[in-house]
């Protein structure tokens, strides 16, 4: 603390307690309540307060005397042992659990973003990606290993793909999105704020320039099937972040193409797929949800499937895959959860185990006094 | 410091007038608060610097009081004329001004105040930094917020704390004096602060006196005033002022309109209370003035009806006003470690920025390419139609901000609000210390006080302590128990009964008896002897033996009414106790000092009332040690009385006298102090009319000399007072404090070494050291009293050879006295002299001196001076790395206690002096046992379990982010919300540590007080140490991998958005690390259970209104991702995987490798048991008896 301003100001603290009368006697009042059986030591006698000081009364206080009554928790075998034999009972039908739910989960994983370029463009997938002239349609077979209960949730997965990225989390503004008033608000929005003649764009920055725009479509023997799209955004971003009097305008029209384009005559509160690619993603390697399927699929079966392979990835080394997945209560598929609980759990167990051979091994009577320092070498006081 | 503590005894030798400027006290604000009278005073502390460090300037300043009063260096004042006062030199009105700030100024100064904490610059460049756009991690707004917090916070309390001080400061300067007006020759009333430099002021009884004047008249004829100066320097007695007899005869009024001819020349403004220098030349005749005829601004007039004086000093010029400096800045030990671990933290900090700007650095160059296109970062902008580069300006400068915005966003690897809680919880803790009843001083109504509140924690780790003897370990209530007259010893009052001592003397005076405040038991045979007249030589002695007793003092008598009209009590009112009580005891056995002016004293001499001119007064001071007086008796002799040290005294006796007689008496004192009385010895000396005119006119000279008046006056004195006849000695007794042999035996336990310096005789202090336990017969004494250096090295080399020797039974005697663990077969003490350490502290033997003391279990320093007590502290200090504690309670001990690590003031009988200067006061010396042993353990492991906690849990969070950041392409995303970063430590997390710190308590206050060796964890550092740190931060690391990495994998390839999984590390960092601290709580309070409870829920209740807001993109995450199961399971993986390490170390530690506090900790669990089978125990035993 420097010298001065607060050093001073505390200084007399003892003296200014014990000059300030009111409080004293307030406190005193608590202390009569609080009287307790644990006599403290030293209290000046009652009669004398009423004379010298009804001040000190006070002194009695349970809480002044730090002598509030508390609960002392030592951690003893019995609470050792039980503690870690609790988690590891806990944890080890928790981890067996999830494990089984992850391993219901079925999920089919197809990564198309090499395997959707033709032969020839393997070279330069960037030039056959940005070219408007090549034909982008790439179509395979995917076989369902098991079956899978309707929904069937369709994601897209990118890898190497920094939504997280500061420059771009930060790209877009909220009050445009929301209202109709705030379509000139494009802070910061750069460079995707406005078109070249200074009108916004809406929906203005970088991540929703940057809409994923691949589509899928799937087949079980040239039978389409459908694909629901809608309820793929939070009902709350619907209703609050983005307004149903927006309407894109100027979107996707500088001179480079981001990704998808917009329905400018669809208000932005039901694009739900810009609503769910504008939630932007935790890691650099993410889903987002497509759609669902809302039929089963029967194990064996072949779909075919459609990609429209429109968005670049191929600039940044980044992969694509789709993935068809059911869920379970613990999300989609991960064994890593189900597997770190039973480490842990099984880990406790043993600790348990080893505290028990431990404390058998050595015994020590807790709270023996023949154990203080000076007691184990008397002849060093 | 031990540098600076010699160069004060070195600067002693010179300029001994130094000395009494060291102690410079003078009245703390507190008097203000509680007389509103005395506003003036304000932080009185003496002034660390003029002890420690005196610039040059100030020692100049300060000795010009001493020293002659050079013409041009003089204020020169015209009494009554106010503008002819000294053109040369501006003086100010008599306003006053303490507060700090003005309305305009209190911006820029309050800030300017505030920012001299290192730590605030630091946190303000963090958010200058965030303002730059290209760095803008978080918003502005919420960057700035902490900062802005804290300064808000103390700006208000100092605004408080200012208005206060301007109000008290416009009621001071408003108050109501009566000055002279030159004109009409009366007094008119005029506000104080319109007092100038001059004017002659008129104070009547009881007022406060407004400014520094010299004396002109007062009500009594003679010329005296009583002031009382406790709001100056604290002491409660009336002191003795006088206005010269040459003014006095025409005080200036109505009657005598103002002698335009007076001038006072007198010196500059200085800040030694207790000095003044000046002459006054009234109608052409130079009269000396000095600290006798100086009313200071402070003081309170008493018993006196009015006093006219003038004006010298004014205003911000007096010389309370000069002493209002800040108090003494101490830093706490644990404070001063804290350092190494910020210290550590930022190369911490500085080593995780620097990985996020490398690794940025290399990502960019090895994607330079792709990112020219790159949905997320896009290098190309289209936006005008121009490619050119959007928000990229080149590797090097990217590396570069990102190293910028990562120490924005690690900023909280150094804690700021680290400074605010330990402030708060040192506030707290200072507030249980203050109302604790075991360090209530009943006797003396007084309270501990926190007056420094910063080192609270240092009381838990003190090894040394110093301690004064009078006043301290003793009450300091002198009472007269022996007599030895002409080598006879007389102490049958000291073992007689109590009945017997009601002989003490009843005085008639009219109707009217006046009685001694306080009677001492009498010896009969001496009574029966004085009651004879004085016919054989033996009573003519004890005769005046007493009479010496009566007059050679400077108490004044007062007499106040009791509750019986009819019968009325002498009170001895004087600044040194063993006076008061060679007064009682004169008056006991008939001798009553009933009345003292200035020019004479009345003593009833057994019913006989006699006058005694006192014709001059030889004042006592350390050189000499010895005062005298000389009377004129109503039989016209003039007799000289010396009262003094046995060693000063035996130097002047006659030489041709009864050398038997001498020995009886030297015997007799070694056999008191042998008693552990304080001994004087009295003589006297019948004056022939030559000497006495020598006398006289040197005496004169020296008076009213310009030029080392002190000097002079001193000599005068030695040089009359010689071939004295010895009439004996006196014994008084220094009652041992309550508790004080277990005080130092516990503290003995405690591993704390007690050091007694006192200025009292070596027998006295072995006597004491005795009594009180500080020695015992078991020890080897080692005395060291030499008069040469030569003396001292050998007597130094013999006491090596001594431990040496001891060495051989002992392992490592030496190693053990310093670890506290010294054995007990080879305790030594040393005794060494005041003389012995002159010749020790200025060479070379220094460090012999340190390793003989350290190597002893005891010291004891006899006959020491104030400075060199500051010395041997320092000795300490500078040559160990332990604690250091002083306490005392004189105006001696100021220096020693401002040297020591943690001083303490005893508020006892001598005055407030030490209790001014101290960081702790208290009224009894075994309140130490408590207040180091409870308060100070406790203190001491609450802060360093603060600090630890502080570091570990701003560092989990710090690395959560960083490890996040190394999957957002090193650009210092973070998916925890801004907002609840910022909140993280003063919010989420701040609460409970505080409550912690303020109210956990390891032990109970019992087993403390039962088991002292308890206190010694304190001074092994066991609670806060490198490896401590280590270990924590090592647990530190483990939690962040764990709360990171467990949702990290549990939610990789998901469609979990960023602010959905920041809700889920914010939710579960913060329940670990309150969790950590609640499995580290010792006592679980209501308190705590609500603090550390509450905080987590506060905390679920800020991410939840934070995910409400629908402008942040965070909107509605929680309550999505709260509706998972996975959320739920992470969050206890999570808590249990983060906690198994700590746990499970905890645990098998406290097991295997259990601390004597953990064992005490089992006690203090168990002791309900043990006590029940006491109990019964106790119960069978009483059947038994029945």
């Amino acid at each position: 603390m420097p010298k001065g301003g607060h050093v001073d100001d505390y200084a007399s603290m003892g003296e200014g307690l014990a000059t300030s009368d009111e409080k004293e006697r307030a406190w005193g009042q608590i202390s009569e309540t609080e009287k307790g059986d644990d006599n403290v030591r030293g209290g000046p006698a009652e009669d004398d307060d009423r004379r010298s000081g009804a001040f000190f009364q006070i002194l009695d206080s349970r809480f002044t005397q730090q002598e509030l009554p508390a609960c002392k928790p030592l951690l003893t075998p019995t609470i050792v042992i039980s503690t870690f034999a609790l988690i590891g009972i806990l944890f080890i039908p928790i981890g067996l659990a999830s494990l089984s739910a992850s391993e219901n989960v079925v999920e089919i994983v197809y990564r198309y973003d090499t395997e959707c370029i033709p032969q020839q463009s393997q070279d330069d997938k960037v030039a056959f990606i940005q070219s408007s002239a090549t034909d982008k349609t790439c179509r395979t077979t995917l076989t369902v290993p098991k079956n899978m209960k309707a929904p069937v949730h369709i994601y897209y997965e990118l890898y190497n793909f920094y939504q997280n990225h500061r420059r771009y989390v930060k790209n877009r503004n909220d009050k445009q999105l929301r209202s109709k008033e705030y379509e000139l608000e494009t802070t910061n929005c750069a460079p995707e704020a406005t078109t070249v003649d200074g009108s916004p764009i809406v929906p203005c920055g970088l991540i929703a320039w940057s809409l994923f725009n691949d589509t899928y479509s799937f087949a079980i023997q040239n039978k389409a099937i459908e694909v629901n799209k809608k309820n793929i955004a939070w009902q709350s971003d619907k209703d609050e972040k983005f307004g149903s009097d927006v309407y894109p305008k100027n979107f996707q029209q500088g001179g480079l193409i981001g990704g998808a384009k917009l329905n400018e005559s669809i208000p932005l509160s039901e694009q739900e797929d810009l609503i769910v690619w504008m939630r932007t993603a935790a890691l650099p390697q993410f889903r987002k949800l497509y759609g669902r399927i809302e039929t089963d699929l029967v194990a064996n079966e072949q779909i075919s499937v459609t990609i429209q392979n429109n968005y670049n990835t191929y600039s940044f080394e980044g992969e694509k895959k789709l993935v068809l997945s059911t869920t379970s209560w613990i999300g989609g598929k991960n064994d890593f959860l189900g597997v770190a609980y039973l480490t842990v759990g099984s880990l406790c167990l043993f600790l348990a185990l080893a505290f028990i051979v431990l404390y058998l091994l050595k015994p020590r009577t807790l709270g023996d006094p023949s154990y203080l320092s000076w007691n184990r070498n008397p002849d060093r006081h | 410091m031990a540098g600076d503590g010699l160069t004060i005894s070195r600067e002693e030798e010179e300029e001994e007038e130094e000395r009494s400027l060291a102690p410079l006290p003078s009245s703390g604000r507190h008097h203000r608060r509680k007389s509103s009278a005395s506003a003036a005073s304000r932080d009185g502390f003496p002034n660390p610097a003029h002890v420690r460090h005196l610039s040059r300037t100030e020692t100049e300043r300060l000795a010009s009081s001493q020293r002659e009063l050079a013409d041009s260096n003089s204020r020169i004042v015209f009494i009554g004329d106010p503008g002819g006062s000294d053109p040369r030199f501006e003086t100010p009105r008599n306003s006053i001004r303490t507060a700090k700030y003005s309305p305009i100024t209190f911006l820029p100064r309050n800030l300017f105040e505030q920012f001299r904490r290192l730590s605030y610059i630091y946190f303000l460049a963090i958010v200058i930094l965030n303002q730059l756009p290209q760095l803008a991690v978080f918003g502005r707004g919420a960057s700035a917020l902490p900062l802005a917090f804290v300064l808000l916070v103390t700006a208000v309390k100092d605004a408080y704390e200012d208005w206060r001080r301007h109000r008290s400061d416009r009621i001071e300067n408003n108050r109501a004096a009566s000055v002279l007006d030159p004109q009409s020759g009366r007094f008119l009333s005029k506000r104080w602060k319109e007092v100038r430099v001059g004017e002659v002021l008129k104070v009547l009884a009881n007022e406060s006196i407004p400014c520094d004047m010299v004396l002109l008249a007062t009500s009594d004829p003679t010329g005296v005033a009583y002031i009382q100066t406790i709001n100056l320097d604290g002491e409660s007695n009336l002191k003795t002022r006088y206005a010269k007899q040459e003014t006095m005869s025409r005080p200036p009024g109505e009657d005598h309109p103002v002698d335009s001819a007076g001038v006072i020349r007198c010196e500059q403004p200085n800040r030694n209370i207790y000095g003044f220098l000046g002459n006054m030349e009234v109608d052409g005749k130079r009269v000396s003035l000095g600290p006798a005829n100086i009313i200071l601004r402070g003081c309170e007039l008493k018993n006196t009806a009015w006093v006219i004086g003038v004006a010298v000093y004014t205003g911000s010029e007096t010389k309370v006003m000069l002493n209002s400096s800040g108090a003494p800045s101490k830093r706490s030990r644990l404070e001063t470690r804290m350092n190494r671990e910020t210290l550590l933290l930022s190369a911490i900090l500085i080593a995780l920025c620097s990985v996020v700007a490398i690794c940025n650095g290399i990502w960019l160059g090895n994607h330079s390419d792709d990112l020219e296109l790159a949905q997320f970062f896009r290098k190309r902008d289209y936006s005008d139609g121009d490619d050119k580069k959007y928000n990229y300006s080149g590797i090097g400068t990217q590396v570069f901000f990102a190293f910028l915005m990562s120490v924005i966003v690690f900023q909280i690897m150094i804690p700021i609000s680290l400074y605010i809680s330990m402030e708060l919880v040192r506030l707290g803790q200072a507030y249980f210390m203050v109302r604790d009843a075991n360090l209530y001083d009943e006797s003396s109504n007084s309270r501990f006080q926190c007056r420094a509140l910063n080192i609270n924690e240092d009381l838990g780790q003190i090894k040394y302590v110093f301690s004064d003897k009078t006043g301290t370990l003793t009450e300091n209530k002198m009472e007269f128990q022996c007599a030895s007259i002409r080598g006879v010893d007389y102490s049958g009052g000291r073992v007689s009964s109590r009945d017997n001592g009601e002989a003490h003397y009843i005085l008639a005076a009219g109707k009217q008896i006046l009685k001694p405040k306080m009677s001492v038991k009498t010896d009969p045979e001496l009574v029966r002897l004085l009651k004879n007249k004085g016919d054989t030589e033996q009573g003519k002695r004890a005769r005046e033996f007493f009479l010496a007793l009566a007059c050679c003092n400077t108490i004044v008598p007062l007499v106040v009414d009791t509750s019986d009209p009819k019968q009325k009590l002498i009170d001895y009112q004087g600044e040194s106790p063993d006076e008061q009580a060679l007064a009682y005891a004169a008056a006991s056995y008939g001798f009553v000092l009933i009345e003292r002016t200035s020019g004479h004293i009345i003593i009833d001499v057994l019913g006989n009332r006699q006058r005694y001119d006192v014709l001059g007064l030889h004042e006592f001071d350390s050189d000499r040690k010895r005062m005298s007086v000389i009377v004129c008796g109503p039989d016209k002799t003039i007799n000289l009385f010396v009262k003094g040290a046995d060693n000063s005294m035996f130097g002047i006796i006659q030489n041709k006298v009864d050398l038997s007689m001498i020995d009886a008496t030297k015997a007799n004192l070694h056999a008191y102090s042998s008693l552990g009385l304080r001994t004087l010895v009295v003589g006297m000396r019948e004056l022939s009319r030559k000497e006495f005119e020598e006398w006289q006119s040197a005496y004169e000279n020296a008076n009213t000399s310009l030029m080392g008046r002190g000097k002079l006056l001193r000599a005068v004195a030695s040089n009359v007072e010689r071939e004295l006849h010895i009439l004996g000695a006196s014994g008084i007794e220094d009652k041992l404090q309550e508790g004080v042999p277990e005080a130092i035996e516990s503290m003995r336990q405690a591993g704390i070494k007690v050091w007694v310096l006192t200025g009292d005789k070596q027998e006295t202090a072995i006597s004491i050291g005795f009594s009180c336990k500080l020695l015992t017969e078991a020890m080897t004494q080692i005395v060291i009293n030499c008069n040469s250096e030569e003396s001292c090295r050998n007597k130094l080399q013999d006491a090596v050879a001594m431990y040496r020797k001891f060495a051989v039974i002992s392992p490592d005697p030496f190693e053990n006295a310093l670890t506290g663990t010294g054995s007990t077969k080879v305790s030594m003490a040393l005794i060494i002299d005041g003389i012995s350490l002159v010749y020790i502290l200025k060479t070379k033997l220094e460090e012999e001196l340190f390793k003989v003391a350290t190597a002893c279990d005891v010291v004891l320093c006899c006959r020491v001076a104030p400075l060199q007590k500051a010395g041997i502290v320092s000795l300490i200090k500078s040559r160990t790395d332990d604690m250091t504690l002083a306490i005392g309670d004189g105006a001696n001990d100021v220096s020693m206690i401002q040297t020591a690590d943690v001083g303490i003031g005893i508020s006892g009988q001598e005055g407030r002096q030490a209790v001014m200067a101290s960081d702790f006061a208290m009224g009894q010396f075994r309140f130490l046992v408590p207040l180091l042993l409870v308060h100070g353990h406790w203190n001491y492991q609450r802060m360093a379990y603060m600090i630890l906690y502080n570091f570990y849990r701003n560092a989990v969070f710090v690395f959560i982010l960083f490890w996040y950041v190394l999957y957002t392409a090193y650009t210092l995303t973070t998916a925890i919300t801004e907002w609840s970063t910022v909140l993280y430590s003063i919010v989420y997390t701040a609460l409970p540590t505080i409550v912690v710190g303020v109210l956990d308590k390891d032990l109970s206050r019992k087993t403390l007080m039962k088991y002292p060796q308890l206190y010694r964890s304190g001074q092994r550092d066991e609670r806060y140490n490198l490896k401590l740190f280590t270990l924590t931060m090592m647990d530190a690391v483990w939690q962040s991998v764990a709360t990171f990495y467990i949702p990290y994998l549990a939610y990789r390839q998901s469609t979990v958005d960023v602010s959905s999984l920041g809700d889920l590390w914010i939710l579960a960092v913060v329940i670990l690390v309150n969790i950590h601290l609640a499995t580290d709580v010792f006592r679980w309070y209501w308190i705590t259970h609500v603090a550390v409870w509450g905080c987590i829920g506060a905390t679920l209740i800020c991410v939840i209104i934070i995910d409400c807001i629908w402008t942040l993109p965070g909107y509605w995450a929680i309550f999505k991702i709260m509706g998972t199961g996975l959320f739920w399971l992470c969050l206890l993986g999570v808590i249990v995987a983060g906690m198994l390490p700590h746990f499970s170390v905890k645990a098998l530690k406290e097991y295997l490798m259990p601390s004597d506090i953990q064992i005490a900790r089992e006690m203090d669990k168990f002791r309900r048991i043990n006590a029940a089978t006491m109990e019964i125990q106790m119960n069978r035993f009483s059947m038994l008896q029945l």
